[in-house]
Order: C-alpha cells, then sequence, then structure tokens
C-alpha cells in the first residue's frame, strides 16, 4: 500500500512517501510507525500532502505540530493540500512582489 | 568512553590540529599533515587582509578549534606578518594545559624549512598524545552540532525528524545540542520563540533573523522573496513555514537556552542556536568552534562533506541516495519513506551509532578521508 507520514499528533495533513493516484488506499504512519488508513481523493505526487479530515476555508493547517499556513478552499478528508488550497501567512515563492508585499505587510516575527 | 581533558571537557577523538595562522601557511601546514599521523590541518582561508573585526574574529575561531574537546595538541604555523594576533592564540591556548608548539615560516627561512620543522614538532606533539587512553564518561558530556545541506523532499520528512528526537534524547540525556543556520529559520522564528527559554532569548532569535535578512538586503536581495522556490513547490513545499519548519524539526522539541555568536560556545548544557549561515565550510567550522565532538548531518542529494577534528554522521533520508552513495553514508533514513521503519526506530539506531562513532567507531567519511570541508565565517570586506 501507498504510504504518508503523519509528523505530529497535532497534524491535519500527512506528506507522502508515493505518488498516490484517486481512489487507493494510504497508509498514515506516524513516528512511531502507527498506521491508519486513507482512501485518496485526488493524484497527489510524491511528498506532497494529503488532508487527514475535512478542514474549513481560514482554519490553520497544521504540520510538525505548528501551523504551515491557512485554508483558502475548502479541504475533503483525502484530497491533495497544496499552493491551490492553502495560502501563507508569511510569503511564497509564486506570488509577485506586490502580492507578496501585501502578506508580509502587517506580519509580525 | 572519551578523553578527557584538562578543562572536564570530553572529546571523542584526539587530534594534533595544525593550525596555519594564516591562508598564506595553509600548503605548508598540508604538508606537515601529509607526512604525520592523527594531525589535522585546519585549512582556513583568513589571517590578513581584513577587517579589525574580522581579523578578531579569525583569532578567536583558531583558538576555540584548538580548545575543542577533540584536539590533543596544537601546533601553530605563522607566517611572521599576519594580521591574526598570533602571541595571543598561543598564550590562550598554552593556557588549556594542551602541549603547545610554535614555527614561523619567514624566521625559519621559508616554506621548505618550515615544513621539515613543522613535520619535527608534529611527530614531538603526536607521541606526546598517542598513549592517552579513553575513559568510561557520561552521555552528558557529548555536545553535538547539527546541519542538513543537499536537502530534497525527504529531508523535511525524513531525517530531520530522526535527528530531532536524537536531539532532544541527547539534552535529556544531560548533553548539550547546537544547531544553527539562521538562514533557515525565516518563515519560522515564531516556532523557535515559542521554544525559547524566556523573553530574552526569543529577542535574540528576532535579532539573528534580521541581521541575517539586512545583509543580504544590503547587496539588494530579499530573503523571502522567492520561497519556497519552484523546485521546492514542485517538490511538495507549500510554505515558506512549512520549509523552515522542516528544518528546524532537526532541532526536534526541548527548550532553547539560549543564542551564541559564531565565536562563543554554549553557555551552559541543552539546546543551543548559534548564529551562522547554511554553508557547509562555515557551518561545521562554527559547530567545531562551538566544541562540538560530532556533528549529525542531514542529507537527501548526498552531501560528501566531513571536518578536520569532528566526525561527522551522514543521516541519508532518501533511500536510492543512501544506496547509491553507501561509502559516504552512514545512516539510512529512507527505511522511513519506504514505510519499513518509523522515525523511532532510526532515531533510536542513529543514538547508538552516535555513541559508538563517540566512542571510536569511524564514520564513513572519517575512514575514506573526507574531512577537509572547513573555513570561518567572515563578516568582509576583504580589503
Amino acid at each position: 500500500m501507498k504510504k504518508a507520514i503523519k509528523l505530529n499528533e497535532l497534524d491535519n495533513v500527512a506528506s507522502l512517501f508515493d505518488t498516490a493516484e484517486k481512489g487507493e488506499q494510504v497508509n498514515v504512519l506516524d513516528t512511531k510507525g502507527k498506521s491508519s488508513i486513507l482512501t485518496v481523493l485526488d493524484d497527489i505526487p510524491y511528498g506532497h500532502k494529503i488532508a487527514l479530515r475535512d478542514l474549513q476555508v481560514g482554519e490553520q493547517v497544521t504540520k510538525y505540530g505548528y501551523e504551515i499556513g491557512v485554508v483558502s478552499k475548502p479541504i475533503k478528508c483525502g484530497e491533495h493540500v497544496h499552493i491551490h488550497n492553502i495560502e501563507s501567512v508569511r510569503g511564497r515563492g509564486d506570488w509577485d512582489a506586490k502580492k507578496q508585499a501585501e502578506v508580509l505587510k502587517d506580519m509580525k516575527h | 568512553m572519551g578523553y578527557v581533558r584538562k578543562d572536564g571537557k570530553v572529546g571523542v577523538r584526539n587530534y594534533v590540529a595544525v593550525l596555519p595562522s594564516v591562508v598564506c601557511v595553509s600548503e605548508v601546514v598540508e604538508a606537515i599533515v601529509s607526512r604525520t599521523i592523527n594531525t589535522q590541518g585546519i585549512l582556513h582561508h583568513q589571517g590578513c587582509c581584513q577587517t579589525p573585526p574580522d581579523l578578531v574574529r579569525t583569532t578567536d575561531c583558531l583558538i576555540k578549534i584548538g580548545e575543542n574537546p577533540n584536539v590533543g595538541a596544537i601546533l601553530i604555523v605563522s607566517l611572521g606578518c599576519e594580521g591574526v594576533d598570533t602571541d595571543r592564540l598561543e598564550k590562550t591556548l598554552r593556557e588549556t594545559g594542551k602541549p603547545v608548539e610554535r614555527i614561523n615560516v619567514q624566521e625559519l627561512g621559508g616554506t621548505s624549512r618550515a615544513i621539515q620543522e613543522g613535520i619535527d614538532k608534529a611527530q614531538k606533539l603526536e607521541m606526546m598524545i598517542s598513549g592517552m587512553q579513553r575513559t568510561e564518561v557520561d552521555a552528558s558530556n557529548l555536545l553535538v552540532g547539527i546541519k542538513c545541506g543537499a536537502s530534497d523532499t525527504t529531508s523535511g520528512i525524513a531525517s530531520n525528524p530522526v535527528i530531532g528526537y536524537v536531539a532532544d534524547k541527547i539534552v535529556d540525556l544531560g548533553g548539550t545540542v547546537v544547531f544553527g543556520e539562521t538562514t533557515e529559520f525565516i518563515g519560522a522564528e515564531q516556532v523557535l520563540k515559542h521554544r525559547a527559554k524566556n523573553a530574552q532569548v526569543a529577542a535574540d532569535i528576532d535579532r539573528i533573523v534580521q541581521r541575517m535578512e539586512n545583509r543580504a538586503k544590503a547587496v539588494g536581495v530579499d530573503m523571502r522573496e522567492g520561497q519556497p522556490t519552484p523546485g521546492n513547490i514542485k517538490g511538495g513545499l507549500s510554505t515558506i513555514e512549512e520549509k523552515s519548519l522542516g528544518a528546524i524539526v532537526k532541532s526536534g522539541t526541548r527548550t532553547i537556552q539560549g543564542v551564541i555568536e559564531y565565536t562563543e560556545t554554549p553557555k551552559g548544557k541543552g539546546l543551543w542556536i548559534k548564529d551562522s549561515p547554511g554553508r557547509e565550510i562555515e557551518l561545521l567550522s562554527g559547530m567545531a568552534v562551538a566544541g562540538a565532538d560530532i556533528i549529525m548531518f542531514s542529507t537527501g542529494r548526498g552531501a560528501p562533506q566531513g571536518f578536520p577534528v569532528v566526525p561527522v554522521m551522514k543521516i541519508c533520508g532518501n533511500p536510492i541516495t543512501y544506496q547509491k552513495m553507501i561509502h559516504d553514508m552512514d545512516v539510512n533514513a529512507g527505511l522511513i519513506t519506504l514505510g519499513e521503519k518509523s522515525v523511532e526506530e532510526i532515531g533510536e539506531q542513529t543514538l547508538e551509532m552516535l555513541l559508538r562513532v563517540a566512542s571510536g567507531e569511524t564514520t564513513k567519511g572519517e575512514s575514506i578521508k573526507y574531512c577537509k570541508s572547513m573555513d570561518f565565517y567572515m563578516l568582509g570586506p576583504v580589503i
């Protein structure tokens, strides 16, 4: 079975150790090796993230136990989580300078 | 089992460090090292035509390398007209109680004569310390440095979590862990500050990140722009905070006791941050300056670097890289990505190996002598 890793018990995403196709099952392992099974709803490339539960717009995306961004479009459990549905609160490489400045304007270190 | 030094610190190796006071004599150092055993040349590129702060910095770094617990004796090779304060270097190293010798190339009559004299002196030092025995000591004597380099998708999700696991264990055993690469904190400073011992430490973290960013801005570079890179995004990183957290996870979860400057050593046990850039030569040197016995180095694409007086353990998160570069990689954290082992299992394996390396077992890099990657981090300019 395809595998993914959930790096912290607080996380709502896991990172894939395989390329997974829509409809496949993924074995989500934690750092102790405990597993749980999830069905993949999108094609997800190696190293990309899968949602571990439904996520609402504005909700924090948690990885390593900390915020890695905020949900920008509703996400279902098993969907691909990436730049199309999460926003950084601290800046992002594919934004242009104007957008970058907008987001970073109010950023506190 | 380690070498207990006069200042109470414990080393895991027992080298004669051959220190050029200035880059101009590094070839003399190389020649001395090539003709003697258990010597390591500290082949930096500094020592002259630099600003006074950088000359002081170079002197301080050389002193700290001599004071590193893996060093049993020191041979100083001076040119004669260097900018480094070689008298202060010699005086401070003599205060450690370690045997120290010094030669001056210009006084001796040139490079070939200095090489001959240097070999004789290195031989004397090596024979003085070669009989020193290891003593059984507690793991709390360990000071471990951390690095990640040649990262790929596996780094943030396999090899760095392994190193973080080991870092936590070392701190819990009463030891010391130092991490750096300030550049990689950008986007995740708030996480580090959350783990800071107190408000002062949190403020220091902010200060060193801003300082690093300002240096880049001074040459017209915005370090937050373009992060994550297109390659990162393709590999799965969605935001700068995710990228930085993937780097920071190698520092584990324990409280950050404080922030130290590049030329400093930690002021106590536990987990410390050293302000340092991400490039290997300066980072590894900074860890040695901090007094590291061992450095754990996470890699995905296969970074080969080692360091002269400090063993560097390679923890490789990519199973394909591990097999391809099996003569350079120590731990196969790639097994995590294959689902064959958990982070915890590889973490325990890495800790056990670290303790064996501390007691004398060599790393892959040490055994094939791939250990010259060093230079001191300077503020510039060169003048």
